[in-house]
């Protein structure tokens, strides 16, 4: 058996010496590599020739184009400071507040969606208000809050906490599942309630991964804070959106600068806090 | 280790000694003050008769919209080959912008450390740092509403993502076997082929299809905006108030969300 699978590589080898070496494909199976690269290509062609571009329309709009990327050389931060202070002040505290309540939701509903901590029935819950929480959109559940709720940051921090509670949990009670059991076990033994268990044996293994979470999380939502408000949710979206209906692309350039010199801050923060804890 | 002695001198055991805890503590009460202080300002620009009110209205809406209209499928199927098409094609202009960001980026293969570097990271930045709706209502204004819009929406906004993750790949690459293939005398472009991206194809494969499943849930909203797929039928169906019209477009976002990320795990899954 073994000779044979010898002989005939032998041959392979004889076969091979002196062609040309050739990269070995990503996919091995021809078949599926042909069929996946025409099946590619035609959807490809099929889905530019579906795209309808109205040039005339574009060409007319490079002018405006160009003017934004002028606003954004020669930004207006003053002449709607008043706006811009409000709009940020109030996008700050809808993240700050949604992600303190959206961590506090989320503990419990991570330790319920881990399997080896929650019964079967917990879990089940638990997941699957992590798998709605996940599946729709931040927008979408704007808009149905803003109509439930009327317009302004209240439903932008409903949006915001709801959002953080599947992304925590779902990641926390991951970290759960792949903790060290011993540890967990060895404070079972010394006959620790529930609680005890829970605060000395699962949350010390967490805890690192959880604020670096939470600081992570933070940083999303005051991105997302920034969009929330297109759609009435409150935030500085909303004086952004004033900005671009009134094509003022100097302070809409000026707002979208803060947006992307804070998020780089809190980046730039996150990631000293997370070496530092890990 | 923290030690305390209770009243008959008996020794038990702390957690953290006097000041740690005292700092723990101090750290606790300014977070809880700033929360509050954050809760009393939203709660200040809420208005709060229309909270209480909320329970009927939410009872209201969902009464008007259920069941859905399920004839109004066949208006959809349009906008759902759009929205495919937005990030679909979104992501493969992406990824094809940002493998060149992601190869000046990474330290190891950077041509100019000083100068190209610090472009590509703020390439980077800011492409992540804006949300694609913010993407597409900008280039809304320029190009036009429709789905070309929204195509360009989601490319922009996918650039820094795939070239962050990428180049973080390219940096924690095996740098012997890129030695190996310098010592056979390769060139520069010979090394990338054989001696790199071999090495960051698997992480390339898995970011496409992760950065995919993205797309596909942002692209259902770039509509709302005017930037074509499924989001306009939404904005249009919210503005008429065709509550049985909005909850079958929901429905057919929540299929198409849970579609993609099966689609996502599978490949995912295959790659690793």
């Amino acid at each position: 058996m073994s000779r044979s699978s010898t002989l005939h590589a032998d041959a392979r080898l004889e076969d091979l010496v002196g062609s040309k070496w050739q990269k070995p494909p990503f996919i091995t199976s021809s078949l599926l590599r042909w069929s996946l690269t025409i099946g590619a290509l035609v959807y490809f062609v099929v889905a530019i020739s579906s795209l309808d571009v109205n040039w005339s329309r574009v060409s007319e709009g490079l002018d405006r184009g160009l003017q934004f990327f002028l606003g954004f050389v020669n930004p207006d931060f003053t002449s709607r400071a008043v706006d811009i202070k409000e709009g940020l002040i109030e996008s700050v505290e809808m993240t700050i507040a949604s992600t303190v309540v959206g961590i506090f939701i989320s503990i419990p509903i991570g330790l319920g969606a881990a399997r080896n901590i929650a019964p079967l029935p917990v879990y089940l819950v638990c997941r699957s208000i992590v798998a709605v929480s996940r599946a729709l959109n931040e927008i979408i559940v704007a808009i149905l809050l803003v109509a439930i709720f009327g317009f302004g940051p209240l439903a932008g921090f409903l949006t915001l906490s709801f959002a953080t509670i599947g992304f925590l949990a779902k990641l926390l009670a991951e970290e759960i599942e792949d903790m060290d059991k011993v540890q967990a076990e060895a404070v079972r033994a010394t006959g620790s309630r529930w609680t005890q268990w829970i605060n000395y044996g699962v949350q010390p293994q967490i805890m690192p991964r959880l604020i670096g979470l939470s600081i992570y999380r933070l940083d999303i939502n005051f991105r997302e804070s920034a969009v929330l408000g297109l759609v009435g949710a409150g935030g500085i979206g909303a004086t952004l959106n004033t900005a671009f209906d009134r094509y003022e692309f100097d302070t809409a350039a000026a707002i979208l600068l803060i947006i992307i010199i804070v998020v780089m801050m809190l980046e730039y923060l996150s990631g000293i806090i997370r070496a530092k804890v890990q | 280790m923290p030690i305390s002695s209770d009243k008959s001198g008996l020794k038990v055991w702390q957690r953290r000694d006097r000041n740690t805890q005292l700092l723990v503590w101090a750290g606790w009460l300014l977070g809880t003050m700033v929360f509050l202080y954050c809760w009393r300002q939203i709660s200040d620009a809420t208005e709060w008769f229309f909270v209480w009110d909320a329970p009927r209205i939410a009872a209201d809406i969902g009464d008007r919209a259920l069941p859905p209209r399920w004839a109004y499928i066949n208006s959809l199927w349009e906008p759902i080959w759009d929205t495919l098409n937005i990030a679909t094609l979104g992501t493969l202009f992406a990824l094809v912008l940002a493998v060149p960001v992601a190869f000046l980026a990474a330290r190891n293969t950077t041509p100019n450390r000083y100068i190209i570097r610090p472009i590509a990271l703020l390439i980077i930045v800011s492409s992540r740092s804006i949300n694609s709706l913010i993407w597409a209502l900008l280039l809304v204004a320029v190009v036009g509403p429709g789905v070309f819009a929204g195509m360009l929406a989601i490319t922009i906004r996918s650039i820094g993502f795939c070239a962050k993750l990428l180049y973080e790949a390219i940096e924690e690459i095996d740098q012997s076997q890129v030695e190996a293939i310098t010592a056979t005398g390769a060139s520069r472009w010979q090394i990338m082929a054989y001696g790199i991206v071999p090495q960051i194809m698997p992480a390339f494969a898995g970011i496409s299809v992760f950065r995919w499943d993205i797309n596909i849930r942002e692209s259902t909203v770039l509509g709302l905006v005017g930037a074509g797929g499924i989001g306009l039928q939404l904005q249009g169906s919210l503005n008429t108030l065709a509550w049985p019209q909005v909850s079958l477009i929901l429905l057919v976002i929540l299929f198409a969300v849970l579609i993609s990320e099966w689609v996502s795990a599978k490949v995912r899954g295959a790659i690793i």
